[in-house]
């Protein structure tokens, strides 16, 4: 049988998705897929848009690679409008002339920006927000200028007016209504959003109808308005809601809806055979969907009917969560009440600024709507009882009222959810798809995330995703108890609090006040790490000695054979010929295989408990410095060669990477920590993969966090752009003690931050935003700890009484007779078990 | 009968850390702890790990046994009888060690 051939016209986020869904299709090969792109790419992440003007390239935005399209033998074409319809014929025709012939012709061509008909809205820098090229030529635009302003006061207008704002200009919002959101808020929220986004430094215009767009006095447009005001400025964006993109459609005589897109049914079919609309496109019951969750479902729809299946279009539900101009906002159902009878209750702070409105049915027994600003916390309980159709709780108006001291927030219960209940919009993750992850081994957020993409989206259903979690793991029987272990009834966050608070300064301290048994290998780490974060102390003094793994007693790594290796701090990986020489040289001398670690430094293995004082004295004596590469702390900063010898550098990544490593070196915390910095975007240092990770830009350093190379590999996040070097320590200052203060026990940043409610927002809340007022008390921990740094290898080296522990045995000079080597590539590794007679006979 | 071999010296013992010691010809890892008081004796070679290294693991208590962690890879030995709490088939040697005149002896196990 010959493969059936599927044309989709454009590929947006619905056309991908379409794509995608069909090529995981256990049918896949039964088909034949080509696809038309109008734009210069294949599809990328719109709704995240705005990210590209907080640093996101188009790279870092798109959804998928031309070298995955071409691996499963989809064939595309970038830059290529489809331009002709010939449904009798089943064919279509491309602006270059290409004729292309169908089996079904799926239609995702999306929407495009309506731009009000307004006398002068053509000029240069009169742009809409749609595209990346949009993008680009709004940052050109936006660099010539000082005033900006946004026609249009809905969801997508007040993101760009955040762009404007981000970019320096002074913004202004002109909305025709009288409010902002008016299709998402009523009137107490909208007020409240308006109040709010004011106070940020944008102006707000409400009903204000633009008459024509002149030239400016002072700057470059003059708007003047229908009531005879006016407002100047250099650039204008049009953000005045979107039309389906029909075009094509209509004027080849598929059916189309009164006010525009593409008439479907209940699966995605058009009125024409082999012909589906799906995404921003289709009007399906006479309506469009703006949102690219419902999209996704048509994709998986049409999908289903071309493969033989039945899944229907049933409509969508509209709510949304968002954070605007950092302002949170969330919009739920029929946020209006203009359901029949509808009543609603009412919360209205205007002291801490937050405003919520519970919309419930007629006999009070259901959620129909909801408005929440600036506190949106019960958005994902609201929305769950509406979709569900649940009762609501006796005391409803307590799901939006303030929690009071020391109780928490009404839930409903995630329990009374149906398995089926959709708790991840984006990734379509149900309550049942979370309870098989947990059921299977998930017991964490990270994990949940990995296994079922929930919350990975928009976010959007963190919390609520985190409910079904602890709820499932306690119906498991797991006890959800994050005691560090049975000496302690507290997570190690509350011991690190405990410790900070009360300035204890030693175990048995603790042990005393908070704990009880003798600790063991898990707490007394632990709190050895805890301690040495916020105190810094000497690890080998005889209160903290015995507390420590044999890699911080010894200061070394301990190898499988009980011997340790040595490895010498190279900040930024940079070291002269005659440092090179002196590693040569022990290394020689007392045998020490030598290899290159990770970090740009050398490790040195093989050194016995008793070689090791001699061999770091002379490191010491040449200049070296322990590298901690035995601690759960700081271990290096990579670097790339930057600025001062290599053609493409940008800044001087070595120097800076250098700056760095000495500040924080030795830090020590709930796990070992890796930096790195790159000159240019080239990102040669890799980054992108490090705890903290640093990039040169043309304007400063880009700062990226919690990135993970190793075991579950994560991209790093980008905290903040084009830093100069003062801020960018301030910040990493920040996020390095708060994550010290808050981390689980060995929880590296990457599982930490997936981990952390309110993901990367909430981070950049805490570090940049200073939401917690804790900047300066982080900052001050920071500087003490750097105070009170040493070189435990030079303060070990220099007496003589922490040196009596570096011999084997405390009564004879003799060695640990069971140490057997073999040689091999020119250099010893210690013997495997058969091979270990002949190594011992032939020592002997 | 009096077999015992002194070792050290009581002020040689740091609190809650290990030492090893040599006792005719076998390695013995001897720890001190702060809190109950007493001395413990085991034989210094871990037997999951096959190296010599107990000694420098950390102690604790598990329940109510006290034990040493192996630093290799974290099983947990009872300092009294010396069972491998995670793989039972495992005993360590255990000596008997007692504190005389500021000295610490070791008697053959
Ligand atoms: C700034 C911004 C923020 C947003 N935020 C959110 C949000 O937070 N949440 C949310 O759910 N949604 C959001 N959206 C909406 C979301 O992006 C859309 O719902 C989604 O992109 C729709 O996907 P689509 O494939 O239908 O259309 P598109 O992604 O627009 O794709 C259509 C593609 O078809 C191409 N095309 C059109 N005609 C032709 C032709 N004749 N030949 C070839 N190619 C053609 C177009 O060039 C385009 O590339 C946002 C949108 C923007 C612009």
């Amino acid at each position: 049988m010959s493969k059936q051939r599927i044309v989709v016209v454009g590929n947006g986020m619905v056309g991908h998705k379409f794509i995608d869904n069909l090529l995981q299709d256990p049918k896949a090969d039964q088909f034949d897929i080509v696809t038309f792109s109008e734009e210069p790419r294949l599809a990328y992440d719109r709704v995240q848009l705005s990210s590209y003007f907080s640093g996101a390239t188009a790279d870092d935005l798109m959804l998928t690679s031309e070298g995955y399209y071409r691996d499963n033998g989809v064939n595309f074409v970038l830059n290529e409008k489809v331009t002709e319809l010939d449904t009798a014929n089943n064919q279509v025709v491309t602006s270059s002339g290409r004729v292309e012939s169908y089996d079904k012709l799926v239609l995702a061509t999306g929407s495009f920006p309506f731009v009000p008909p307004i006398p002068g809205n053509d000029q240069e820098h009169c742009l809409v927000y749609r595209t990346i090229e949009d993008l680009e030529a709004i940052s050109a635009s936006a660099a010539q200028s000082k005033i900006g302003v946004v026609v249009g006061g809905g969801l997508l207008g007040l993101e760009a007016a955040n762009a404007l704002k981000a970019a320096g200009l002074e913004t202004h919002v002109v909305e025709f209504a009288p409010r902002l959101m008016a299709v998402q808020l009523d009137e107490g929220g909208g007020k409240l959003l308006r109040r709010k986004i004011e106070e940020l430094g944008v102006n707000v215009h409400t009903e204000k109808a633009t008459k024509e767009i002149v030239a400016g006095e002072n700057c470059r447009y003059r708007m003047n308005f229908a009531d005879g005001s006016h407002l100047e400025t250099d650039m204008i964006l049009f953000s005045a809601g979107i039309r389906p993109q029909d075009e094509l459609a209509r004027q080849f005589g598929l059916e189309i809806g009164e006010r525009g897109g593409i008439v479907v049914n209940d699966s995605c079919q058009t009125n024409v055979d082999n012909v589906y609309a799906i995404g921003e496109c289709a009007l399906w019951s006479g309506r469009i969907y703006g949102l690219v969750a419902p999209g996704y479902t048509m994709a998986k729809v049409a999908v289903s009917h071309i493969t033989g299946g039945d899944e229907q279009f049933r409509g969508a539900d509209m709510s949304t969560k968002l954070k605007l101009l950092g302002v949170d906002v969330a919009s739920i159902g029929d946020a209006h009440g203009n359901t029949p009878g509808a009543q609603s209750y009412t919360y209205n702070d205007e002291i801490e600024q937050v405003y919520k409105r519970l919309i419930v049915s007629a006999d009070g027994k259901k959620v129909v709507g909801a408005v929440l600003v600036g506190d949106v916390d019960a958005y994902g309980n609201l929305l769950q009882l509406m979709l569900n159709d649940m009762d609501l709780p006796g005391n409803p108006a307590g799901l939006i009222l303030p929690a009071g001291d020391g109780e928490a927030a009404m839930g409903l219960g995630v329990d009374a959810l149906p398995d089926t209940a959709q708790i991840c919009s984006c990734y379509d993750v149900t309550k049942g798809m979370i309870k098989e992850a947990v059921a299977s081994g998930c017991t964490d957020m990270g994990a949940i995330k990995g296994a079922t993409k929930a919350s990975t989206g928009c976010g959007g259903c963190a919390a609520l995703t985190k409910q079904v979690l602890d709820a499932e793991l306690s119906n498991l029987g797991y006890e959800v108890k994050n005691d560090i272990c049975e000496h302690f009834a507290y997570s190690r966050k509350e011991l690190a609090d405990i410790v900070r608070v009360k300035k204890i300064k030693t175990f048995d301290e603790l042990l005393d006040s908070h704990g009880k048994g003798l600790g063991c290998d898990v707490c007394k780490p632990a709190a050895a790490s805890i301690l040495a974060s916020f105190w810094n102390e000497y690890v080998l003094e005889d209160n903290l000695v015995g507390l420590q793994d044999t890699n911080d007693v010894f200061l070394g790594n301990m190898q499988k054979d009980g011997t340790y290796s040595i490895v010498p701090r190279v900040a930024g990986g940079e070291i002269t010929p005659d440092k090179l020489i002196v590693l040569g040289e022990v290394a020689k001398e007392y045998n020490l295989y030598t290899k290159i670690t990770g970090g740009q430094r050398i490790d040195l293995f093989g050194a016995q408990l008793h070689e090791l004082p001699v061999i770091w004295k002379k490191l010491v004596d040449a200049g070296f410095e322990t590298g901690h590469a035995y601690g759960k702390s700081v271990r290096t900063v990579k670097s790339c060669v930057g600025s001062t010898w290599c053609r493409y550098g940008v800044d001087d990544s070595v120097g800076f990477a250098i700056e760095i490593e000495d500040r924080y070196k030795g830090l020590r915390s709930p796990h070992k920590l890796k930096f790195a910095v790159s000159g240019c975007t080239r990102e040669c240092a890799e980054a992108q993969s490090k705890d903290v990770g640093v990039i040169a830009t043309e304007n400063g350093w880009n700062l990226y966090v919690c990135g993970n190379g190793g075991m579950r590999p994560r991209h790093a996040d980008l905290l903040a752009t084009d830093l100069d070097a003062e801020t960018l320590i301030k910040y990493v200052d920040r996020f390095l003690m708060f994550y010290i203060r808050t981390a689980d026990r060995l929880q590296r940043t990457s599982v930490w931050l997936e981990n952390l409610e309110g993901g990367l927002a909430y981070l950049k809340d805490v570090v940049i935003n200073d939401k917690l007022g804790l900047a300066a008390e982080l900052e001050a921990e920071m500087e003490a700890n750097i105070a009170n740094y040493q070189c435990e290898w030079k303060t070990t080296v220099e007496s003589p009484e922490k040196l009596k522990r570096f011999r084997h045995f405390i009564n004879s000079d003799a060695t640990d007779s069971n140490l057997a080597y073999v040689v091999e590539r020119e250099q010893r590794r210690p013997a495997f078990k058969e091979e270990r007679i002949a190594a011992v006979e032939l020592a002997d | 009968m009096s077999n015992w071999t002194t070792i050290c010296k009581e002020t040689d013992l740091t609190p809650d850390t290990g030492l090893c010691a040599l006792l005719d010809g076998e390695q013995v890892a001897v720890f001190y702890s702060k809190k109950t008081g007493e001395l413990y004796a085991v034989s210094n070679f871990d037997p999951i790990g096959e190296a010599n290294v107990l000694s420098r693991g950390i102690i604790g208590s598990i329940g109510e046994a006290v034990v040493v962690a192996s630093p290799l890879y974290k099983q947990h030995f009872d300092l009294k009888t010396g069972a491998c709490l995670e793989e039972p088939e495992h005993t360590l040697k255990v000596y008997p060690v007692r504190l005389e005149a500021g000295e610490v002896q070791l008697q053959p196990a």
